[in-house]
């Protein structure tokens, strides 16, 4: 994995600490051209991995990447599925049955269900598996190395200690796609027993990670010490804690914890993309000199 | 150990499921749901005893608490019955279809002095209970006027097939999505006296409401607007906003920001006069297991410390969930559009 991963959030409208912000995002990133143009900023700085969900506009987006290919020669995609506020509105509006209804292809789910309720766990994994697909199908084509299981059905599944649907997901990117799985979370020291307990080793784990300790739920001295002692593959992601903290602090605390093997942010502007980038590199450096 | 029955594995059910199996103090000793598709799921993957029947789990399982998370039509007759048999309760919100109701309800808990809660978890959003503090301590003077607002994307295309929008069974965005923020106007600023008229307009649906726009005065006779949309596709999430205007200050606070201006320096400490900003980050305590927002498990917490006496059970307990269904019963009969 690449040491600095551009997000997706701020094309969304996903502002942790502003409605008012998340509205001018949404207003900036209208158009599809403003993304290319910010991504086309992250490139420019050295970024060339982009970790996005699997939002309906991402789609426009891989259509781009692929109408230039020399351009976009290493561009590289990190897909983060499922986009779940499009469940979790279905959900409410369609009810569970109506939504895996709506969003599993053909007569798939329509012939499963038919006939009695007596399925096998195999029956839903495949169901899974068809999500995933059809989540997965606007990056055909592209590179994506690495492909993540969202925050929320992570860690939802990890409440209900559905460990086995964990490990299909897993396996299920191993063989399908050829590529890495990873898990977003909130929780990654309790993922990290239970990658342990089912024998995922050296997981690929994104989680919040800042010195504010904001998101890091059960605090930053058990993520610190799960950190020194565990082993995994830890992006941190929210290290600015939303803006809590300084940039200069926010980056300087997570270059000096081990075991992080990349730092994922997101930004509007090609300045403040710039700024993070060469913090990066500046404390990166620091550090290793520090250890040599 | 505290061991927790959960009736009703939707949505809200689910989520409260997964937070209730990471709690280091709970045992999940059953789970019922009507849908077979939920029950087989739970039962191939998860390893909590799961039932089709609630009234069979609770012959069959240890329960010191029950979750209830069904839609609204049934809290009340399952409440009651969970109540008789001594049951810790918490409900999903809104408590009950009606008033009545749900009054019945408020004094058999206490009588039986069980702990009861409802799912109203704003109150354990950082920022309103800031904005609570910063209300109570006087700080804004004399209040003149407040503005509650709720939006979100819920029903947003006309074909609809569920509980929600179908009034016998508590659907509505007045019962769903307006409650929200009039139960957090009502806690902040005290209850609606009365509704001086609503206006409760379909958008898409054409049995329910999907928005309310309601003039209220509460019992302080302090008078204000509730505004409420589940129908707006400009919003990407839920979005519940209070801004509460005094003589000595304004502030306007949703669950991501609190932004409050001082007319003078009699502030609360660590604000100054004029325009302060806070975030929910700066306000919001660490949880355990995150998910969805920090508020929902610290709400299945609180619950879990009352029945430990570790906290009292003053936050969303029924009576205070009723005060809401009183003022939701205030503005439909209020309501101008025949």
């Amino acid at each position: 994995m690449t040491r600095i991963l551009f997000g997706d959030n701020q094309f969304f409208a996903v502002n942790h600490i502003s409605d008012e912000k998340s509205r001018a995002q949404a207003l900036k990133f209208k158009d599809d051209s403003a993304i290319i143009k910010t991504l086309d900023y992250a490139i420019g700085a050295g970024i060339d991995t982009f970790m996005c969900t699997t939002h309906e506009r991402i789609f426009n987006i891989c259509d781009f990447v692929r109408e230039h290919p020399a351009k976009y020669e290493n561009f590289t995609f990190y897909p983060c599925l499922p986009y779940a506020h499009k469940y979790a509105n279905a959900v409410t509006e369609l009810g569970i049955v109506g939504t895996l209804k709506e969003y599993t292809p053909g007569n798939f789910f329509a012939s499963i269900f038919k006939g009695g309720f007596a399925y096998l766990s195999k029956d839903y994994l495949s169901i899974m598996e068809l999500l995933i697909d059809a989540e997965l199908k606007m990056f055909k084509g592209l590179k994506t190395p690495v492909i993540f299981l969202q925050n929320v059905i992570t860690d939802l599944l990890l409440g209900l200690q559905m460990k086995d649907i964990l490990k299909a997901f897993h396996d299920y990117i191993i063989k399908k796609y050829n590529a890495e799985p990873g898990f977003i979370t909130m929780n990654m020291p309790k993922l990290l027993s239970v990658c342990d307990e089912i024998g995922i080793e050296n997981p690929i784990i994104c989680t919040s990670i800042n010195k504010a300790g904001f998101r890091m739920s059960g605090g930053k001295e058990l993520y610190e010490k799960v950190l020194h002692t565990k082993k995994a593959r830890i992006i941190a992601m929210q290290v600015f804690a939303g803006g809590a903290i300084s940039s200069k602090e926010a980056i300087e605390y997570v270059c000096t914890l081990p075991n992080i093997q990349s730092i994922l942010f997101g930004a509007s502007s090609q300045g403040n993309i710039q700024e993070t980038v060469s913090l990066i590199r500046h404390y990166d450096l620091a550090f290793k000199e520090k250890i040599a | 150990m505290i061991d927790v029955a959960l009736i009703g594995a939707g949505k809200m059910g689910i989520s409260h499921l997964s937070i209730l199996g990471a709690h280091p103090d709970v045992r999940v000793s059953g789970v019922s749901d009507t849908s077979k598709l939920v029950t087989d799921v739970l039962k191939k993957f998860t390893k909590f005893p799961v039932y089709h029947d609630y009234e069979q789990m609770l012959n069959e399982v240890n329960a010191d608490a029950v979750f209830v998370a069904v839609p609204t039509k049934f809290h009340a007759p399952m409440v009651k019955r969970l109540l008789g048999e001594n049951k810790h309760v918490f409900a999903e919100k809104p408590f009950c279809l009606t008033a009545e109701e749900g009054k019945e309800l408020v004094q058999l808990a206490e009588a039986k002095n069980l702990v009861n809660q409802v799912g109203y978890h704003n109150k354990f959003v950082g920022t309103f209970r800031e904005l609570k503090k910063i209300v109570d301590g006087g700080f804004l003077g004399k209040l003149f006027h407040f503005t509650g607002e709720v939006s979100g994307p819920v029903v947003v295309r006309p074909k609809q097939d569920n509980w929600r929008v179908d009034p016998a069974e508590g659907g509505g965005c007045l019962m769903d999505y307006a409650s929200h923020i009039l139960d957090l106007i009502i806690s902040t600023l005290g209850p609606v006296e009365s509704v001086k008229g609503s206006l409760l307009k379909p958008i898409y649906s054409s049995k329910v409401e999907d928005s309310v726009y309601s003039l209220l005065e509460l019992s302080s006779k302090l008078s204000g607007v509730l505004l409420a949309n589940w129908s707006d596709i400009t919003y990407r999430k839920m979005s519940t906003s209070l801004t509460i205007q005094g003589n000595k200050g304004k502030i306007i606070c949703d669950a991501n920001e609190l932004k409050v201006f001082f007319y003078s320096s009699d502030v609360p400490g660590g604000y100054s006069r004029g325009w302060n900003v806070k975030y929910v980050t700066d306000l919001t305590d660490e949880v355990d297991f995150y998910l969805r927002g920090e508020e929902y498990s610290a709400q299945i917490d609180y619950f879990i410390k009352a029945i430990r006496k570790e906290v009292p059970n003053t936050l969303n307990n029924f009576q205070s969930a009723w005060q809401t269904d009183k003022a939701i019963s205030l503005i439909k009969h209020s309501n101008q559009i025949k």
